[in-house]
């Protein structure tokens, strides 16, 4: 499908990460949190990039990106007006659940896709936001806004996944166990957070990254090891996640 | 001007025009069914089965590069029983003209899968004996004159359906391995398969894919793949469908001057999914506006 670039502006002074929103003209789509949209980067790339969606409302589609490389570098020279090709919103994305509390965990980039979560639990969730450093730290305000409670926590005091176990903690004393943790960020923040919920007995979901080809789960490219009847199969990230029920998951 | 007729006839079987898929990069068909239906063309080529399920190879299999990209996914496939009986009536119910691509670890394997197939209602078998990502089964037989002869054979006398060969582009002269696959009874050639290559991730200072080296695919290889196609059209007298690179109307007109029947579009698809659709289109165009009544009459002969 075919947009248009509505705005495209760095979030930070300091660093390489960009908001942008699209403005879908020739489709109707359906987008869920946690989804993904496989974007072209123009002539001279073979591959889409897969960018988790931050929101999406009526015909817009906002995505944040960290600048990588090549591709990404191509996407953060758009300007308003300009034309951008994707294929509509896919993968499986998280299951926000009716009731009870949630916790949304994210490590650096990780933190996009939980974005339309927390704007859609609102007071019913509490979110963790890890960084490298203090001047790395971003949308953390707009969690601020909609969360019960947002933690911040920076490499140089600690990770975010002892954020989210003195938050499981918490709410273990007070009664008011979360429901289910969603999470996306580094693997081993994942696995952190895996073993954390196994430990104190709640649903999770962890939202998995993987160098991506067809997007559309045709190719096996893109295939992160789970558990199965006999030793173990290759899920297709794209397609069966890229949102995986942590307790699948085979972490290596 | 009068519309050209863009059937085109490979080893007896009728395609409704000359782009079909490559095998490994459209799955069983279904995920595409959003951008263009496997019946729309000419045949839909799927990923390889093995007579057992295969969990392929770890990650990262798949890497960026100039004008293509690497791929090692090690023939992940759920097993050709599972494929006969979950995925092939789905796209023949359709109408599809399917052609299915088979490895196996040694030549009784092949002959296995080969027979499965052969008793499916699957119209064509491609003979993979040019996976540059495993280590058994793959280009271990398709870089060896008399091993490519012999498998053939061997599998050629064990079906009844069309067998097609599938050349590898990683030898010094592939009209030798031609020339052995059409001793050996193949029905028709394609090629090529990918060209061994390697990425180096220079922050870590080790090799990208988890596999070391993978597979080099996309508008990269296309000179690669039409030198070879016009090499092999004069040197056996089989039909040949070309792939390599193919990601427009104009790569696709360049194969088929240089001597295929056929063309398969495979890695252009990631770039874009409608890719085979619009290159079936733009072929027809072509054809209508320059007075060409089939395909088969772009050959430079």
């Amino acid at each position: 499908m075919t947009g248009t670039v509505a705005q495209n502006t760095k979030i930070l002074p300091g660093a390489n990460y960009y908001d942008l929103r699209i403005e879908i003209q020739d489709n109707n789509f359906d987008a869920f949190p946690g989804q993904f949209v496989h974007i072209s980067c123009g002539p001279g790339f073979t591959l889409r990039r897969p960018l988790s969606i931050c929101e999406a409302e009526g015909n817009m589609l906002r995505v944040c990106y960290e600048v990588r490389g090549r591709g990404t570098e191509y996407l953060s020279k758009l300007a308003p007006g300009d034309k951008i090709d994707t294929l509509p919103p896919a993968g499986r994305g998280f299951k926000i659940r009716e009731g009870g509390r949630a916790l949304l965990v994210g490590g650096g980039i990780g933190i996009y896709p939980l974005l339309w979560c927390a704007k859609l639990y609102g007071s019913r969730a509490d979110a963790m936001l890890g960084f490298r450093s203090k001047s790395l730290v971003h949308l953390d305000d707009e969690f601020a806004r909609c969360c019960a409670t947002v933690g911040v926590i920076t490499d140089d005091r600690g990770f975010v996944t002892q954020l989210a176990e003195e938050s499981v903690c918490r709410a273990a004393e007070q009664g008011k166990l979360y429901s289910v943790i969603h999470a996306c960020g580094p693997k081993p923040m994942l696995q952190g957070i895996a073993e954390l919920a196994e430990r104190f007995g709640i649903d999770c979901e962890v939202s998995l990254e993987e160098r991506m080809a067809c997007g559309v789960g045709a190719c096996m490219g893109c295939v992160c090891k789970t558990r199965d009847t006999g030793d173990f199969a290759y899920k297709r990230v794209c397609a069966d996640g890229p949102v995986f029920d942590a307790r699948e998951v085979i972490w290596q | 001007m009068k519309a050209p007729d863009m059937t085109v006839k490979i080893a007896g079987v009728t395609l409704k025009n000359p782009v079909i898929t490559a095998s490994g990069t459209c799955g069983y068909g279904r995920e595409y069914l959003p951008f263009y239906k496997p019946e729309e063309l000419g045949a839909i080529t799927v990923k390889c089965v093995t007579l057992e399920p295969r969990a392929g190879n770890p990650t990262p299999r798949v890497a960026e590069t100039p004008a293509g990209m690497l791929n090692a996914i090690g023939l992940q496939n759920p097993g050709a029983a599972y494929f006969v009986q979950h995925e092939l009536p789905w796209l023949k119910s359709r109408g599809a003209t399917v052609i299915v691509n088979i490895a196996g670890n040694t030549i009784e394997e092949y002959v296995g899968v080969a027979q499965l197939i052969d008793a499916s209602d699957a119209d064509m078998i491609e003979l993979n004996i040019s996976c540059p990502n495993v280590k058994k089964g793959g280009i271990a037989f398709g870089v060896d004159c008399a091993a490519v002869e012999n498998v053939t054979r061997a599998v050629k006398d064990a079906v009844k359906k069309p067998l097609i060969v599938k050349l590898s582009p990683n030898v010094t002269d592939i009209t030798e391995i031609a020339r052995a696959a059409e001793a050996g009874g193949a029905d028709a050639l394609s090629l090529i398969n990918t060209l061994l290559g390697m990425k180096i991730d220079t922050r870590a200072r080790r090799p990208l894919l988890a596999n070391g080296t993978g597979g080099l695919s996309g508008p990269a290889i296309l000179p690669v793949a039409v030198r070879m196609v016009w090499q092999v059209s004069r040197a056996v007298g089989l039909p040949i469908i070309g792939m390599g690179g193919i990601h427009d109307t104009e790569s696709a007109l360049e194969m088929l001057m240089a001597g295929a029947d056929a063309v398969a579009v495979g890695t252009a698809m990631f770039t874009d999914p409608y890719a085979p659709v619009k290159i079936r289109d733009g072929l027809e165009q072509f054809c209508r506006e320059n007075g060409y009544a089939s395909p088969s009459e772009l050959k430079i002969r």
